[in-house]
């Protein structure tokens, strides 16, 4: 029987015009002076460029009616935006973050530059149409580009829907969601038997356990990830903020341990992009300028983690 | 291992505690003066029940009561908490139904009088009422909470369900169905402020504990007397 398999020169050719793509720059943005284009990544399935950084919502955007807090969400989100970010990433289990993202896509006028990443997190799986056409309108977006399974809440039925809606054109991306380290075996089942685009993890300079299965996983498999809790909703810097930085983070171009910490998950070669959430605006600066500058190799990356290790 | 214990406390945490201390913050803002005058109200209610000497059903503090908990569940749960807090829109319907339940046993139907009952028990909620009052508010401007986010009796879920948990123990008798909304959201509530890292987290899961305690060794009591009695 002959197989279908690609076969090594196809691999090979498809390899080299993948590396030619993931490093080009992202779409066009009004950005700051002086600053160049985030680095970015391409989504295995379509070739697309995302931008290393992205902005994740979790905690940080649920502000509720605090007038004040949703024009700051809205600040962060413009200066993300002006640095050349486009993925945001929320889900309905995370309060009113849907709302003030709308409201900061409204106010910046970003609502066709962004890429909008959500979930559908509900159960039975018969509410999810409802539930997404909810955020759809909450988002003001015409279509969200991806959709994930909120950390596998009824996969089974709702990745059907996903890929039926997929194939209709009322969302570009399908995915699944986990964290913390969270049922990696479900996660890399579906991932060997889901036609995947995307797959977003926990993935931190002290969390690691992604590295054994799921990121080669991903890159054999040809799915994007999306790296969440880079900084451990900041649990990971209050402990590293006290250590001196190591002396070679110069090498990195990295002025901070939130820097380095975020070069660290981006310069994975498996990861697409990673979702730093932040209130603050400066911050959102910060974690965009890691997609810029030099990149570190694999023993560089093993030097780091081998350094914050020992400060633990 | 289940994939429950991979979680923790603050796993479970949606907002930062600056949203949360700004929700309160706008809450008691907009009902301004509001709380001086439930917790007064709350003091005379207290007065009232310790001093009544025959058996007196102490209806209006039972509407008091069971108005309170309907406004906590409308005003807060749900107008307010619930926009960064969806399981708040679950509690709100506990709330609700916890302040029926207190017009129906204590004011439509008379039948959780003042007046009577063990000393013990009637001195622990004295006590308990007190703090949920005046103590509560006071510990935590001590501890550092700005006087614009203390929480009031009448207005916010800890005093008034350990207030609650309080006149129940006043109360001649009480069924135990009564107390169990208040004991769930004050184990729910010490929850949060642990998670939320608030100063004597403690303190409200402590005085629940304290009323369940003392309901408990009254309901003992109770059943030991019944069965001395000859038939």
């Amino acid at each position: 029987m002959r197989s279908h398999a690609p076969g090594r020169r196809t691999l090979l050719r498809r390899a080299l015009a993948l590396g030619a793509l993931a490093w080009r720059p992202a779409r066009a943005q009004p950005r700051r002076e002086g600053d160049a284009a985030p680095q970015t990544r391409i989504i295995p399935r379509s070739g697309e460029a995302l931008p290393l950084v992205g902005l994740g919502s979790w905690i940080t955007f649920n502000v509720g009616n605090d007038g004040a807090a949703r024009e700051r969400c809205a600040d962060v989100m413009q200066a993300f935006f002006v640095a050349g970010g486009t993925l945001v990433d929320s889900s309905p289990m995370y309060g009113s973050s849907q709302d003030v993202i709308g409201h900061g896509l409204r106010r910046g006028g970003a609502a066709q530059r962004v890429f909008a990443a959500d979930k559908v997190w509900v159960a039975p799986a018969s509410r999810g149409p409802a539930q997404i056409e909810a955020s759809r309108r909450l988002w003001g977006v015409p279509r969200f580009d991806l959709l994930q399974v909120h950390n596998l809440l009824a996969w089974r039925e709702h990745l059907p829907a996903l890929f039926e809606m997929k194939a209709a054109g009322r969302v570009r991306y399908v995915g699944i969601t986990t964290s913390e380290g969270r049922r990696h075996d479900e996660v890399e089942t579906l991932m060997r038997s889901q036609p995947l685009d995307f797959v977003q993890l926990t993935y931190s300079l002290r969390d690691r356990r992604a590295e054994q299965r799921l990121l080669p996983l991903a890159r054999e498999r040809g799915i994007a990830v999306i790296a969440n809790r880079p900084f451990e909703q900041g649990e990971l810097l209050r402990g590293l903020e006290r250590q001196p930085l190591p002396p070679w983070a110069a090498e990195w171009q990295c002025t901070s341990w939130a820097q380095l910490a975020l070069k660290f998950v981006v310069s994975h070669p498996a990861v697409t992009c990673a979702i730093p959430a932040t209130t603050r605006v400066d911050h959102v600066r910060e974690n965009l300028a890691v997609a810029r500058g030099p990149w570190p190799d694999e023993a560089m990356r093993r030097r780091l983690s081998a350094y914050t290790d020992r400060l633990a | 291992m289940s994939e429950w214990s991979t979680y923790r406390l603050g796993s479970f945490l949606m907002f930062s505690p600056r949203t949360y201390a700004g929700l309160v913050e706008r809450y008691n803002a907009e009902l301004w003066p509001l709380q001086p005058l439930l917790v007064a109200l709350g003091g005379l209610a207290l007065a009232w029940a310790w001093r009544a000497r025959s058996p007196a059903p102490g209806r209006w503090v039972w509407a008091l009561l069971g108005a309170a908990w309907l406004w906590v569940g409308w005003a807060f749960h749900h107008q307010r908490f619930a926009a960064i807090n969806w399981a708040a829109e679950y509690v709100a319907w506990a709330f609700g139904a916890q302040g029926l339940a207190l017009l129906w046993a204590g004011t439509l139907r008379g039948g959780l009088g003042f007046g009577a009952g063990l000393p013990v028990v009637r001195i622990a909620g004295l006590v308990i009422v007190a703090l949920a009052l005046a103590g509560q508010p006071l510990l935590g401007a001590a501890l550092g909470r700005p006087w614009a986010q203390v929480e009031s009796f009448g207005l916010m879920t800890d005093p008034t369900a350990v207030a609650t948990l309080g006149f129940l123990l006043l109360a001649q008798r009480a069924p135990a169905r009564l107390f169990v909304v208040p004991l769930l959201s004050c184990a729910l509530s010490g929850a949060l402020a642990w998670a939320l890292q608030v100063p004597a987290a403690w303190l409200v899961p402590a005085l629940a504990g304290a009323a369940a305690a003392a309901a408990a060794w009254r309901g003992r009591a109770a059943s030991r007397g019944a069965r001395a009695r000859p038939a």
